[in-house]
């Protein structure tokens, strides 16, 4: 089933079997070494690792429709936020009657805004499987209605940036409202357990951090399925030159929206993962900051790499958290100075980097021994 | 309180007809003789009717129930309770009357009705006080209680007042007591006409009750009812349209500098908004320094911060394109990231300077207050930064148009390498460009300081409105540039009464998005050739 097609080159087989093993390893780890042992990872660790897991599999979202398509969307933050969301409601809805007021049928802010029962788009998110279907539909739908529009006017480059921008924005602000039901400016918190497991519990957040593993690994592996196929070559063709794929008979705005579809529902589903792991969503996920951060988790890690991108959303994240405990106020500045000079001096990212100097390299040896066997081996070899 | 009340009476005593005083001593009494709020609101009315100035110290004393009865005589003094006993003062010349006992005296009580009709009895009083402000607040007092016994003192008023305007007030005062009196119907309709006339919200809800039922009064009550509703929904739409217009200036301030960079360069500078933020701050930086070294010119700090916030942020400007955006020229995206971690860098710079809590900027005198223009009420400091924007603007197209960068920039713009091979160095162009778009920034950030917090966080609410009022324009269209912002500002406006701020915000968001659906190049799109596709 797993093809070289879909693992990639070196650095892609290594990224799967990382998350593969590390899903495996946290919990026995976590269950059967005690403290003081060599390999033994805290839950506060294990914690915070699912924590930018869930970004990882956000700024791969990213890279699908920035890297391998030209779309770079300022609004992916809200496709997450989205996704949070749902699964947020599911939560609240199993607080059931141990919320504050106690009421067995509507969350706590509802009970504090006198409403007497609950919204109709609140319907059936007391059933986990729908909650997880919509983790997946709402940003899905959000971005098929958004990208129909945009892609179809031939809205492009910048200009796309920043309407994406604007809908995150536009969002966050109609959150940050009580008469939305979403619990205003608090957000959705207190959440008590997801399908009956404690989500305070040691062995429920070593369990999430798994799942958000193999999920991270399983988006990139579709992830790898779209940009290996033919659609993904249209897709590239798309980025290098949008005007000459038209010409070619591509519908181009199909493809954008295809793509631009799966890259949100992926974020969502990161959103989901994220929500449980912090026990709270609120409406300042939709920051169109937070949007932009992700832009540069991916910037750092290499655009059109895939795994880089997610490889970068643990750096960029490592970083912020090391640099913030002994230096918040220098974390701005370390990230603003990050945008700058991966621009100017990374283009590629780092993994971008090291995998062009990597092919380079093979490339290089490769003409060497066609130049030494004169030819005698040529074409035995699948290019990559 | 009492040594105020000696003080006028004193003044009294000298400027009043001495005689007076008898004549109001059985009505000051007659205060504190009836048993219960009716009695003492008769005698209230008797003693305005004396339209006596020295009755006024003794009504106010008694608003403020200072007024008590010496159980013993009757008489009435104001009392000031000292523990168990009472320091008693002759209400009328201020004299110490002695003490007296708890027991021994009972206060005038006061309700509301009472200190209305107190209210009115004062009005009545100082109808014919030497001050304009005091007449005015008399008539104006009469008009609100509707005062039926006032209209012989207004009578008397109207006849000696020189003033016109503040006859005209007497005249609606009398008209509004008329209305509330027992008067035949010809002079109640005469009364209403003069009341519609006035036509503000308080003339309406006197005339409303009239409105209803049959007959001449109920006729041109009516008529002035409706007239007077036209007449404010006109101001309350000319009104929304200025606060549309104000808001749109603002926004037009903080996009001007965009059409700049991005219009004419085509730079997408995300720290566009903390050039408008270090305008503001220079702002702060101007007027502690006039503080300290030139107070006697405070009240202009903001004429002479205007060009420091224009060096300021447009070397700022220049600094940034030609260390970081230079670099990026034709790669839009990479500037948008380059920019945006500029803007981090720019605001944590500022919280960590300045602080992260709001700056005090302060307003010069005459930037404060409002003015009534035909009955809506207009502040002046939008007024100003109305003009200001528009100002702003055409000195910018002024620019473009008649020096000689302004022709080397549209050269470099149409077509950069002819224009280079003509001679014209394109790199000074576009750092100066560049520095012009960012410095427009930093004035519009004086003008926001007046209006808005002044606080690291400042630009980021401008950026993403400024990138839609330009986009929304087209592209290096200044006059789409002023179209949009203005527009935006006023739907924004007209949407907040239907659908709360924030909802009106994301209506505009959303419009604007599906209008650029229509026109993606904006309402004024650059036709032509040069045009990228």
């Amino acid at each position: 089933m797993i093809t070289t097609r879909l693992l990639g080159n070196w650095g892609g087989r290594a990224f799967v079997a990382i998350l593969v093993l590390a899903a495996i390893f946290m919990p026995l780890s976590n269950a059967f070494l005690s403290p003081g042992d060599a390999l033994y990872v805290p839950t506060t660790w294990v914690v915070l690792l699912g924590r930018w897991l869930a970004f990882a599999l956000l700024a791969l979202a990213l890279d699908l429709v920035w890297g391998y398509c030209g779309i770079l969307s300022l609004g992916h933050g809200a496709f997450f936020a989205l996704g949070g969301y749902a699964i947020g409601m599911h939560m609240m809805r199993e607080i059931g009657p141990r919320g504050v007021y106690g009421n067995p049928n509507l969350p706590d802010f509802m009970v504090f805004l006198n409403w007497s029962e609950l919204p109709w788009y609140w319907w059936g998110f007391g059933n986990f499987w729908f909650a997880a279907l919509m983790t997946m539909l709402v940003p899905g739908a959000l971005a098929f209605v958004f990208g129909w529009f945009a892609f179809r006017s031939r809205v492009t480059g910048v200009y796309l940036s920043i309407i994406t921008q604007a809908m995150t924005f536009a969002l966050m602000l109609a959150f940050f409202r009580n008469e939305m039901g979403f619990g205003g400016n608090n957000g959705l918190t207190d959440f008590r357990d997801v399908l009956g497991f404690d989500l305070r519990a040691r062995e429920t957040r070593v369990a999430l951090f798994s799942i958000t593993a193999l999920a991270l690994a399983t988006g990139y592996l579709v992830a790898r399925a779209v940009v290996t196929s033919k659609l993904g070559l249209v897709l590239v063709a798309i980025r290098d030159a949008e005007s000459r794929a038209r010409f070619l008979g591509y519908r181009v705005e199909r493809f954008k929206l295809f793509v631009f579809t799966l890259s949100a529902m992926m974020a969502g589903v990161a959103g989901a993962l994220y929500v449980p792991q912090t026990g709270i969503i609120n409406p300042g996920e939709f920051a169109p900051a937070n949007s932009i951060e992700a832009v540069i988790w991916v910037a750092v890690g290499g655009r059109g790499t895939l795994w880089g991108a997610a490889v970068g959303a643990v750096l960029v994240n490592a970083a912020k958290s090391w640099l913030t405990g002994f230096a918040p106020g220098l974390w701005l500045f370390a990230l603003g100075g990050l945008f700058v000079a991966v621009t100017l001096f990374l283009p590629r990212g780092l993994v971008g980097t090291v995998e062009h100097g990597w092919s380079a390299l093979t490339e290089r040896r490769r003409t060497a021994r066609d130049e030494k066997g004169a030819g005698e081996d040529l074409a035995s070899k699948p290019a990559e | 309180m009492i040594a105020f009340l000696r003080g006028m009476v004193l003044l009294l005593m000298l400027a009043g007809p001495a005689a007076a005083q008898s004549d109001l001593r059985p009505l000051i009494d007659a205060l504190g003789a009836g048993s219960g709020f009716d009695a003492t609101e008769r005698a209230v009315q008797a003693l305005a009717a004396t339209g006596d100035p020295a009755a006024a110290p003794v009504l106010r004393a008694l608003a403020d129930g200072d007024l008590v009865t010496r159980t013993s005589d009757g008489r009435v003094f104001v009392g000031e309770r000292d523990g168990r006993t009472y320091a008693l003062t002759d209400a009328l010349t201020g004299e110490d009357a002695g003490e007296a006992a708890r027991g021994d005296v009972d206060a005038i009580r006061v309700n509301n009705r009472l200190r209305r009709a107190v209210t009115a009895a004062m009005g009545s009083l100082t109808l014919q006080s030497p001050s304009i402000r005091q007449r005015m607040n008399a008539a104006q007092a009469i008009f609100s209680a509707r005062d039926a016994e006032a209209i012989e003192a207004l009578d008397a008023a109207i006849e000696a007042e020189t003033v016109l305007s503040v006859a005209n007030l007497m005249r609606q005062a009398r008209a509004a007591a008329v209305l509330n009196s027992d008067r035949p119907e010809a002079e109640k309709v005469e009364a209403a006409r003069i009341v519609a006339a006035r036509g503000d919200r308080d003339a309406l809800v006197l005339l409303a009750p009239y409105a209803e039922g049959e007959g001449e009064l109920a006729e041109a009550a009516s008529a002035g009812v409706s007239a007077i509703q036209s007449r404010l929904t006109l101001i309350d739409w000319a009104q929304n349209v200025f606060y549309g217009l104000s808001l749109g200036s603002v926004l037009l301030l903080a996009a001007i500098g965009l059409a700049v960079t991005f219009g004419v360069m085509g730079v997408i500078n995300m720290a566009h908004g903390e050039m408008v933020m270090i305008g503001a701050y220079t702002t702060f930086v101007v007027q502690g320094l006039m503080r300290a070294h030139a107070p006697g010119l405070f009240d202009y700090s903001l004429l002479f911060a205007l060009p420091a916030a224009f060096l300021v942020a447009g070397a700022i400007g220049v600094a940034i394109e030609r260390g970081i955006i230079r670099w990026l020229y034709g790669r839009p995206l990479e500037t948008l990231l380059a920019t945006w971690g500029v803007s981090l860098i720019l605001q944590q710079a500022t919280r960590s300077w300045f602080g992260a809590s709001n700056r005090e900027v302060s307003s010069p005198s005459w930037m404060s207050g409002t003015i009534d223009v035909l009955g809506a009420q207009l502040t002046l400091n939008r007024l100003v930064i109305i003009f200001f924007s528009l100002a702003v603007l055409l000195g910018l197209m002024a620019v473009m148009r008649w020096t000689s960068f302004g022709l080397q920039m549209r050269a470099a713009t149409q077509n950069r390498r002819m224009a280079a091979a003509m001679g014209i160095r394109t790199p000074w162009v576009d750092a100066m460009t560049f520095g012009l778009g960012s410095g427009i920034a930093g004035l519009a950030g004086v003008a926001l300081s007046q209006i808005d917090n002044v606080s690291p966080n400042l630009g980021q609410s401008y950026i993403i409105d400024s990138f839609l009022v330009v986009v929304f324009g087209g592209v290096g269209s200044l006059w789409g540039t002023l179209t949009a912002a203005m527009s935006l500002g006023v739907v924004n406006k007209f949407l907040e009464p239907y659908a709360g701020a924030v909802l009106a915000k994301i209506l505009v968001l959303v419009l604007v998005i599906l209008f650029i659906q229509k026109r993606p190049r904006g309402l004024f799109a650059q036709k032509g050739r040069a045009v990228e596709a």
